[in-house]
């Protein structure tokens, strides 16, 4: 009741308020606090020595893809919107936001809400020139979702059914309704060693390394640059 | 956001990782990388201006000139460098469209040329990015809009435009269309225009009271029934006169259709109709009554005066472009209308003998009011009504002063446009004669060339060399073209003089077997010459026996149709028909048929299959083919001559 009673107080002072601007014709100031706002949060990153001792990356590289990045990100730094946007011009059948998603987040290790070009870097590291046991590593904690260690059926049909949303409408053979479903019961039919309905990191990389298809495919984004 | 994706491909194919776990298939091997020599620093020199950036900015947009090996034309192995001979503040916007994605339009300089260099570096326009994409629409509108008026007044001009075989339809539709071109023109448009007044104050005057004569009653009437004989006769000289344009404008219309649809046509008709009407509807008293209000339609014969005032069309031009303002205005009226009505009835209400019976009677009230009228045949009485009242007459001043601008600054704009296009038509007569100077000065240099000799092959004499060799490189060429081309078909070029002179000889009748223009040049030995291709020339000869009828018709107008063409042609047979035949004929030319010269000129161009003249006219006086005397010093020339037999 005290909070309503406050509200009416506000909200009457600020009539008497716009009365009075008007009878005196007083135009409204610009919002100066908001400008302030505005500024730009700018980030540096580390030097190029560093950031070529902690990746698998030579200099050239590493300058060639920092003059990429800061061309698209001026600021240093990309968001969330930003990595959706760039995967929806990639795969503009379907609609790659939540695959995005869970990418932004896989990528962001420290859950800050952005990115920031050594997290970048890191990533495309491991993903690119890193051994089989840390690319393995790196997909399953992709799956996580909740970063609790365990990839359960739910996370596994999200990040089923973000892969099929992006593949769009007009697929052939038709998408079904359960394709994703039956999709996830062979995975989970396959990882799942003690069938307990949860995929641990062991069993994940232990069934990975048994298959040959995986383990072939490991390969093939080797010298993506 | 080409530029964008490229940058971000390797992290979309990193990220394709996260798939392989879950793939049922085997993935398809990726395609061969072909070994990236790195990133390399090109330079593009832009008129002694060098940018530089990397060579995976310029590859950003592969279907553009620098993205593409197109620019491998424009490399200059010495320097190591990319040469273009172009604007360098230009290519300033385009190298920042490689870089960040946007182009923009830089706002000090003329549209097309941005558009030229767009062209020449393979962008296409509707890159320019949003922020400049308005502006530069409108410019480019504005522009397209300004050559668009240029090229109407060029055809709409009151140059002789007509072509030589125009029907009577075509010149009677010009006629009315510019009223300037012909005298004729002009005096029928007056002639209407006095009649449109006429009418109208005759309309006007009916409606005065005549003192009647002292024999009746101080009853008054208006004049048109003191004379109504007079009235009646000045009435049909008027219909008349109106319904004879309005059918003449219909059969010279080019489209009928078109013509029936247009506004100045149906002005014509509702005002010459009643008139009609009133023919055939008889004299009845019931039906008079209406027959009386369609004499209200002969006021609009006063809108036939748009076609004569350009003020008038400009306003209509105006109302119309402005009907969306004008439909607010009015919309916004009603309104306010309705609401101050609905009020001041509700506040007056309680009066007794007040004037606001109903809503719709105070709809009056709030008109006049709002307007700021203020007749005063209604007023309000109660308190509340009068404050009502008054707020009534403040909000309509604004209500009606709102859109008042936008019509205005409407009607400005038009009335600059039009006196933008009569200002440039002034100026284009300038133009083209300048342009025509030009034209002429060319032609002349050839002209003065050859008479002095220039072409002889046997160059000898001192003035002969001092002419040659005051010549540019360019005009030595220029000259040899043109040489080879009168060697081509067997005419020559000639100059004015001596053509109008052929065609006051060709406009006798014909026969022009001496002409004067034989005193004017230097005759040389024996003229005639024989015909290297005789059978065109008979051809042209029969063709000119059908069309003598119009070659003395030919006046210079005519003529000037065939501009651009610039024939030399036959030359008359001056001397003799039994004239010797010259002997330095160095085409084919096998027949030794002796005939004498005529000029084919109102023969239409197509007639003649060697066409491809130069386009070095002397302006637009000449015709498509001149006289020339064989003999203007120079042996081996052949023109050609036709025989007139047939006549």
């Amino acid at each position: 009741m005290s909070g309503c009673s406050k509200r009416c107080k506000l909200g009457l002072v600020k009539f008497a308020q716009t009365i009075f601007k008007l009878i005196t014709g007083t135009l409204s100031k610009d919002k100066i606090e908001d400008e302030l706002e505005m500024t730009m949060v700018c980030h540096r990153p580390e030097g190029l020595e560093q950031l070529e001792a902690q990746t698998n990356f030579t200099k050239r590289e590493l300058q060639v893809l920092y003059r990429g990045f800061k061309n698209e990100c001026p600021s240093g730094v990309v968001n969330e919107d930003t990595f959706k946007q760039i995967y929806a011009q990639f795969f503009p059948h379907g609609d790659a936001s939540m695959y995005a998603h869970y990418l932004f987040n896989a990528f962001d290790t420290t859950q800050t809400g952005s990115v920031k070009f050594e997290d970048f870097v890191t990533a495309l590291s491991i993903l690119l020139r890193g051994t089989v046991h840390e690319k393995l590593r790196w997909t399953f904690n992709l799956y996580d979702i909740n970063k609790d260690g365990y990839i359960n059926k739910e996370e596994m049909m999200d990040i089923v059914k973000a892969i099929y949303d992006m593949m769009g409408k007009y697929t052939y053979p038709v998408l079904k309704e359960d394709t994703p479903r039956q999709h996830v019961d062979v995975f989970f039919q396959k990882m799942d060693k003690n069938k307990d309905g949860i995929v641990t990191l062991d069993e994940f990389l232990e069934s990975c390394q048994e298959d040959d298809n995986i383990m072939r495919s490991l390969q093939l984004f080797q010298n993506v640059m | 956001m080409a530029a964008g994706l490229a940058t971000w491909l390797p992290f979309a194919r990193a990220a394709a990782v996260g798939w392989l776990p879950l793939a049922q298939q085997p993935l398809p091997p990726a395609p061969g990388v072909k070994a990236s020599r790195g990133d390399e620093v090109l330079v593009v020199n832009v008129s002694g201006r060098r940018f530089e950036t990397w060579k995976n900015t310029l590859d950003r947009y592969p279907d553009t000139l620098l993205g593409s090996s197109e620019k491998e034309f424009f490399y200059d192995a010495d320097s190591g460098e990319y040469f273009f001979d172009r604007d360098p503040d230009m290519f300033r916007h385009v190298l920042n469209f490689y870089r960040t994605g946007r182009l923009h339009c830089p706002r000090q300089e003329c549209i097309q040329a941005f558009d030229e260099e767009l062209a020449f570096y393979g962008l296409v326009p509707e890159l320019v990015g949003d922020c400049c994409l308005e502006e530069y629409r409108d410019r480019k509108k504005e522009n397209a809009e300004r050559l668009a008026e240029d090229e109407e007044a060029e055809q709409t001009g009151d140059g002789p435009a007509l072509p030589a075989g125009s029907s009577l339809r075509q010149r009677l539709w010009r006629a009315f269309e510019n009223p300037h071109t012909s005298t004729a023109a002009l005096v029928f448009y007056y002639v209407t225009g006095f009649f449109i007044a006429v009418s109208v104050i005759a309309n006007v005057v009916e409606t005065i009271p005549c003192r009647s004569s002292a024999r009746r009653s101080s009853r008054e009437q208006p004049c048109g029934e003191r004379f109504p004989q007079a009235f009646f006769c000045m009435d049909t000289a008027c219909v008349l006169i109106f319904t004879g344009e309005y059918l003449l404008r219909l059969f010279a219309a080019p489209s009928r259709c078109r013509f029936l649809r247009s506004v100045m046509s149906l002005i014509d008709v509702v005002a010459i109709l009643p008139y009609y009407i009133g023919l055939l509807v008889p004299k009845n008293d019931d039906v008079s009554g209406a027959f009386v209000t369609l004499r209200v339609f002969r006021v609009f014969r006063i809108f036939k005066f748009s076609r004569h005032s350009q003020g008038l069309r400009i306003l209509g031009y105006t109302l119309k472009s402005c009907a969306s303002e004008l439909g607010f205005l009015l919309f916004s009226l009603t309104m306010a209308i309705i609401i101050f009505a609905t009020v001041m009835f509700y506040a007056e209400k309680g009066t007794n003998k007040t004037n606001f019976t109903s809503i719709p009677a105070a709809f009056w009230y709030t008109i006049v009011t709002m307007t700021t009228l203020g007749y005063g045949d209604m007023v309000p009485s109660t308190i509340a009504g009068k404050i009502f009242g008054s707020i009534c007459s403040l909000s309509g001043v604004l209500v009606i002063a709102l859109p008042v601008p936008v019509i205005v600054s409407n009607f400005s704009r038009i009335y600059h446009q039009n006196q933008r296009a009569d200002k440039r038509r002034a100026q284009q007569k300038v133009r083209l004669a300048r342009i025509r100077l030009a034209k002429s000065g060319t032609t002349n240099a050839f002209l003065q060339y050859k008479q002095n000799g220039g072409l002889e092959d046997s160059g000898s004499g001192e003035e002969q060399a001092v002419c040659v060799r005051n010549r540019s490189a360019f005009e030595q060429q220029h000259h040899h073209l043109l040489h080879c081309l009168e060697k081509t078909t067997c005419y020559e070029f000639t100059d004015e003089l001596t053509f109008s002179e052929a065609l006051g000889a060709v406009s006798l009748g014909g026969r022009t077997s001496r002409s004067t223009s034989v005193s004017s040049q230097p005759t040389g030995p024996g003229s005639l010459l024989s015909s290297c291709c005789p059978r065109r020339a008979k051809r042209r000869a029969i063709r000119l026996a059908n069309s003598t009828a119009s070659v003395s018709r030919g006046s210079m107008q005519e003529l000037d149709m065939l501009a651009g063409l610039h024939r030399s042609p036959a030359p008359q047979s001056r001397s003799s028909l039994n004239a010797k035949p010259h002997d330095s004929l160095d085409l084919n030319c096998d027949s030794r048929d002796f005939v004498a010269a005529i000029i084919s000129i109102p023969t239409p161009p197509a007639n003649t299959p060697d066409e491809s003249q130069p386009s070095s006219p002397g302006g637009g006086g000449r015709a498509s083919s001149t006289l020339r005397n064989s003999s203007l010093g120079t042996p081996c020339l052949f023109p050609e001559t036709v025989k007139i037999s047939s006549l």
